[in-house]
């Protein structure tokens, strides 16, 4: 079969059909237009502005390692004037995170940037191998998801960023703006495809290959042989994002364009007034942005914490007997340490008889007082003093509330599960394509 | 009928199929003597990928083939180029080809 000369006319064979446009080109041209494109989406949506700094997501994935690579390339072609550095998040999954976050710290070599790694294990006391040992592998997305995007929050606060970039292309939000179809999701449906999101008092995320074709990335990468991390999770994936992309993979084959299409759809489709839409507010205990009164984040480890794992996924309602089974089994130990208490002790004037307790004691606590009996009338959790100081440290103070959460589950009906997909109001902006 | 020697490579993932072996030199048996009822004289990639679920691809070939073509989203390229500038599969497999399977379906 004879070569295809490049579509731009400079004389070379082309080596790529780009599937945005269909054109033939060789690997320089299709450089400069992958690149010209991601800097005119930066531009258009105005993702940064001079001087600031900003956390690149990066997973040692192929989005996150061309993302790093592009960025860095236009901020010195076209003088952007930002301090870019890295930002990863160590879930805790053995055979999988380990082995990617070396290819971050390739990243961080190649590309001269500072790398800040945030580990679960620091920020929730746990890992994702801990947690999936918890709850197994059914729902083990849910919280590695929700975590995850706290986890970016709280990194970017401490490197104290403008921005942070996420690796998210074309493929990924068209698969997005159908999930969230099939989910009938329609709050996140409506943001899903802006390009910048997050509301007042976050930091905002942009995704600059958002008009970036997955396979464009993956070329990008192998022409200019960036080295990046292509292992599958260890965990089971999420089948119905499964079929999900198996579709859209398969549309794509027959109509490539099918991908800038639904993101289309996604950016112009308005939602009737009617439908209501949750606000978004801080949550009351870690005082990051939530669509409930306690982030999902905080119920899933509240969960955890008590050995009630399930507590943060499906249904709130579910949630909610949960809860009234724990309190009401914390009771029933309650009600029974006091009788037993009473049983063993005698009360007068307000005060402990001491001569009673030293009957119980094995006489190695004489001096059982006030304070001691009342501790053993209180909830026996497991205490990990790291979980406790970093709790205290975000304001995730645990101190029972058992009783206000439900109330809150209460009045709001919907869980709305809080994937690590995107949040903020939709700006819809139109696909840069050069072709020629 | 001579046999064909080519070069098979994978990438992005899609080497976990193939044993975790990124690079393997294959040689092909002639095209008559493997697919007896074929009226074609030479390889294209339509009857490689045959061969390679038949040769190499041992377990859960459905993340490799579909149909008669490779799953959506794994990308092959021909000697380095995008195999939709060469007739994808009715490309005729040349002695010394470098054949390149690549993911983009996994992680990110």
């Amino acid at each position: 079969m004879p070569a295809v000369p490049c579509k731009t006319g400079c004389g070379k064979n082309a080596m790529l059909k780009r599937p945005k446009t269909g054109d033939a080109l060789c690997k320089e041209c299709f450089f400069w237009a992958f690149e010209t494109e991601i800097h005119f989406t930066i531009t258009k949506g105005e993702l940064f502005k001079p001087g600031d700094s900003v956390a690149v997501a990066a997973s040692g994935g192929k989005d996150s390692t061309v993302l790093a690579h592009v960025l860095k390339t236009l901020n010195n072609r076209y003088n952007y004037g930002l301090d870019l550095m890295l930002l990863s998040i160590d879930e805790g999954i053995t055979g999988y995170r380990d082995d990617s976050l070396e290819t971050v710290k390739r990243n961080r070599d190649d590309y001269e940037m500072n790398l800040k790694i945030l580990s679960y294990k620091d920020l929730y006391g746990w890992t994702m191998d801990e947690i999936v040992a918890q709850i197994g592998r059914k729902n083990n997305c849910t919280f590695c998801g929700v975590f995850r995007r706290q986890a970016l929050d709280r990194g970017a606060a401490m490197l104290n960023v403008k921005c942070i970039a996420t690796g998210h292309n074309a493929d990924d939000i068209a698969e997005t703006v159908l999930m969230n179809v099939l989910r009938g999701d329609i709050a996140r449906l409506k943001r899903c495809t802006a390009i910048t999101t997050g509301s007042e008092g976050t930091i905002p995320r942009v995704k600059p290959l958002k008009y970036t074709y997955e396979k464009e990335i993956v070329m990008y990468a192998h022409y200019k042989k960036l080295v990046y991390f292509s292992t599958e999770c260890v965990f089971a994936p999420n089948a119905y994002r499964g079929h999900a992309r198996a579709l859209l993979k398969d549309l794509e084959k027959i109509r490539p364009s099918c991908i800038m299409d639904i993101i289309y759809s996604g950016e112009t489709l308005s939602v009737k007034e009617e439908v209501s839409m949750p606000t978004l507010r801080v949550c009351s205990r870690c005082k990051f942005v939530s669509s409930q009164e306690v982030c999902k984040a905080c119920v899933l480890l509240e969960g955890l914490n008590k050995g009630l794992p399930k507590l943060g996924i499906g249904k709130s309602s579910k949630a909610k007997k949960m809860l009234e089974e724990y309190n009401a089994k914390q009771k029933a130990e309650i009600d029974k340490l006091n009788y037993e208490f009473k049983k063993n002790n005698c009360v007068s004037k307000g005060k402990i008889c001491k001569s009673k307790c030293n009957n119980v004691s094995n006489g190695k606590n004489d001096e059982c007082n006030d304070n001691n009996c009342k501790c053993s009338t209180e909830l026996n959790l497991p205490v990990n003093p790291k979980i406790n100081k970093l709790l205290e440290e975000y304001g995730l103070l645990d101190d029972n509330q058992e009783q206000s959460l439900n109330q809150d589950l209460t009045k709001n009906g919907n869980s709305g599960l809080e994937e690590n997909t995107c949040a903020g109001a939709c700006g819809g902006i139109d696909g840069f394509s050069i072709a020629f | 009928m001579t046999t064909l020697k080519i070069q098979l490579q994978f990438g992005g993932g899609a080497e976990l199929l193939f044993d975790k072996i990124k690079k393997r030199e294959v040689e092909l048996p002639s095209l008559k003597k493997y697919f007896p009822e074929s009226q074609k004289e030479k390889w294209t990639i339509k009857e490689l990928l045959v061969w390679m679920k038949d040769n190499l691809l041992m377990e859960r070939p459905e993340l490799f083939v579909q149909g008669d073509s490779v799953r959506p989203g794994i990308l092959v390229l021909i000697n380095d180029a995008d195999w939709e500038l060469y007739g994808e599969l009715s490309y005729e497999v040349q002695e010394n080809d470098v054949i390149m399977f690549i993911s983009t379906l996994h992680g990110g």
